[in-house]
């Protein structure tokens, strides 16, 4: 069964493949721009002087050369649009422009920092799945304890608000039970209380997702089918049910992805973790446009990689979808 | 409904419906935010005690018959202060989501009803607006709008509004195509009068569960920018203002953080739970 699923796309099959790649590519251009002028046009919108924040912030102290200077590089005194065309020009020919707060080029920040982030953003995701799958297939139409232990254990964890869970799980397993260490820095023993603190909302949540299509899954005959054929519940419910019931997950996980990222900004300050989270608010607060935004096109980036991504697995899991785009 | 459906409802119909009780989780959820909306209204009601009242001496006393929920680093009263924040969080909640409901309700008309192009236009403009993950959103309109309750409101709706937008826009163009539509526009109905009477109220009765469970989210997405430093100010007892002054003392008095967090994750699974019986009764109903 999946080895046709999983079998290497033949020359007609690749062909299309590669039209579709080059027109998520060329969407996945469209929007990043579309998503650096929401950023742009966001920042300049709210107040605050942007001839300090492009020098230095709140904090710094230009002179009036650097000042004149600056207003000339960005054409700060021209019309807003004349401004946006002048930061479209910039952007599009590779240059992110020099962050203040950080003291270096806007690349070279994303480049040291987007590491750590996908890295915790990965750990949580297949966690947050793995408890996901475990209290679904477990405890889903059971008895009437234990579905309604699941599902409460899941609405529970899914309304968990990260910041909170991520204090409380600092104050029990690294200040009391002293199992981690409070500030997350390399290593595998740094990683384990911010995946968590990630991952517990997001299982309750894709939990009752899936927990819903895998009851809808269990109805259908071919699961009657299947156990007339002798199969025990778990081979029925991981090798037929499950694979319909993943679906919604699934095509939730770009978004769940982004949110990973968004959350990120949290468990990250409150770890005292490198990544774009934090650099994200400190960047934010401290006005610092050039970084700003390209942390925003970071994630837009990787919110495309992850629907890309997400869409590929859900043909695998659904050969239905590949037999109807044939 | 069909038409023998129609006719089964015909004998008794001037009968009351049954009284059916509500389960026990529903009851709970709706009690809770019952008691929510009392002590938002009349916080006296809960607490006798000053939230704002210093008292040095009684600084850092962990939960007593006194104080329930222990003191701060200043002897204020935990929780007397949560029960003051009710205020500020539900108004939150409810500011933001009624915000992000009117950004959602104007987009999706427009993307709606304003034609092939604008469906396109607005379509991608919310595809693209949600690829920014709400509290990044959220964050770049709180950083520069200052601090108070107002910005936090406005953040959040903003933050939160694409979402909605999507299922107001999937909702609006369903409804757009449905047979009452067409029949008020046969009636010769104004368009405006047409979208005020069917359009709208039929797309936005499948959001009321969404609409309830999205005031607890926003109280959390709030939150989350207050503990941030972007929002209210201390010593303002709102939720995640106090989680964020708790923070810097989780190792020696954990109760300053987990009592107003868990307030908030209380609210959070109360919409939700009254949201999920919202939508049983409304489905029930053939709604």
């Amino acid at each position: 069964m999946s080895a046709g699923v999983l079998a290497f796309p033949s020359g007609d099959g690749l062909g299309r493949l590669g039209q579709r790649v080059a027109i998520r590519v060329l969407v996945g251009i469209l929007v990043l721009l579309a998503s650096a002028t929401i950023t742009f046009f966001a920042l300049k919108l709210t107040p605050g002087d942007p001839v300090r924040a492009v020098l230095g912030g709140p904090t710094a102290n230009p002179s009036p050369e650097t000042i004149a200077a600056t207003i000339r590089e960005f054409g700060l005194d021209r019309p807003l649009i004349v401004q946006y065309g002048l930061y479209l020009e910039r952007l599009v020919s590779g240059n992110l422009g020099v962050s203040f707060s950080q003291r270096q080029p806007v690349a070279s920040v994303l480049a040291q920092q987007i590491g750590p982030t996908l890295q915790l953003t990965a750990s949580a995701m297949l966690v947050a799945w793995a408890l996901a799958l475990v209290s679904v297939i477990g405890t889903t139409r059971r008895n009437r304890f234990l579905s309604a232990f699941g599902s409460g254990l899941e609405a529970v964890a899914a309304s968990l608000p990260q910041f909170w869970l991520a204090l409380v799980l600092l104050a029990v397993f690294a200040f009391g039970l002293k199992w981690f260490p409070p500030q997350s820095r390399d290593g595998f023993a740094g990683l384990v209380l911010p995946t968590l603190a990630l991952a517990i909302p997001l299982a309750g949540f894709l939990a009752q997702v899936t927990r819903e299509s895998l009851e809808l899954a269990l109805d259908q005959p071919f699961i009657l089918s299947a156990r007339t054929r002798g199969l025990s519940d778990l081979a029925v419910r991981l090798r037929h049910a499950l694979r319909h019931a993943v679906l919604p997950g699934i095509s939730l996980s770009a978004w769940a992805v982004g949110s990973l990222i968004g959350n990120a900004v949290l468990v990250e300050v409150i770890f005292s973790r490198q990544g774009l989270g934090r650099i994200l608010y400190q960047a934010v607060t401290r006005q610092d446009i050039p970084l700003t935004i390209g942390v925003t096109l970071v994630v837009t980036i990787v919110y495309i990689v992850a629907s890309t991504l997400a869409d590929l697995l859900f043909v695998l899991v659904d050969p239905r979808i590949k037999a109807a785009t044939r | 409904m069909s038409f023998s459906d129609a006719l089964s409802i015909r004998p008794g119909a001037w009968r009351l419906p049954a009284l059916r009780l509500p389960p026990l989780r529903a009851i709970l959820a709706g009690l809770f935010l019952l008691a929510l909306a009392l002590a938002a209204i009349e916080p006296r009601l809960f607490t006798a005690a000053n939230p704002l009242a210093i008292a040095p001496r009684e600084a850092f006393q962990p939960p007593s018959w006194v104080h329930l929920f222990g003191t701060d680093q200043s002897g204020r009263d935990i929780f007397t202060r949560v029960i003051y924040g009710a205020r500020q969080s539900l108004l939150l909640g409810v500011g933001a989501v009624a915000l992000s409901m009117s950004l959602a309700i104007i987009l999706g008309l427009i993307g709606g009803l304003g034609g092939r192009f604008a469906e396109r236009a607005v379509s991608w403009l919310l595809d693209v607006l949600f690829s920014f993950p709400t509290l990044v959103l959220a964050l770049l309109f709180a950083a520069h709008l200052g601090s108070g309750i107002g910005p936090l409101i406005i953040a959040t709706g903003i933050g939160t509004a694409p979402g909605y937008a999507r299922m107001v826009l999937g909702q609006v163009i369903a409804a757009r195509n449905a047979g009452y539509v067409e029949a008020a526009r046969a009636l010769g109905h104004p368009p405006l009068r047409t979208i005020a009477r069917q359009i709208l109220p039929n797309a936005m009765r499948p959001l009321i569960v969404t609409i309830t469970m999205g005031i607890g989210q926003a109280i959390v997405w709030s939150s989350a920018l207050s503990f941030l430093g972007l929002g209210a100010k201390p010593p303002a007892a709102e939720w995640g203002t106090m989680l964020a002054m708790g923070r810097d003392f989780v190792q020696r008095a954990w109760w300053l953080t987990f009592f107003p967090g868990l307030f908030i994750v209380l609210t959070t699974l109360a919409t939700t739970v009254f949201g999920r019986y919202l939508q049983h009764r409304l489905e029930g109903r053939g709604a």
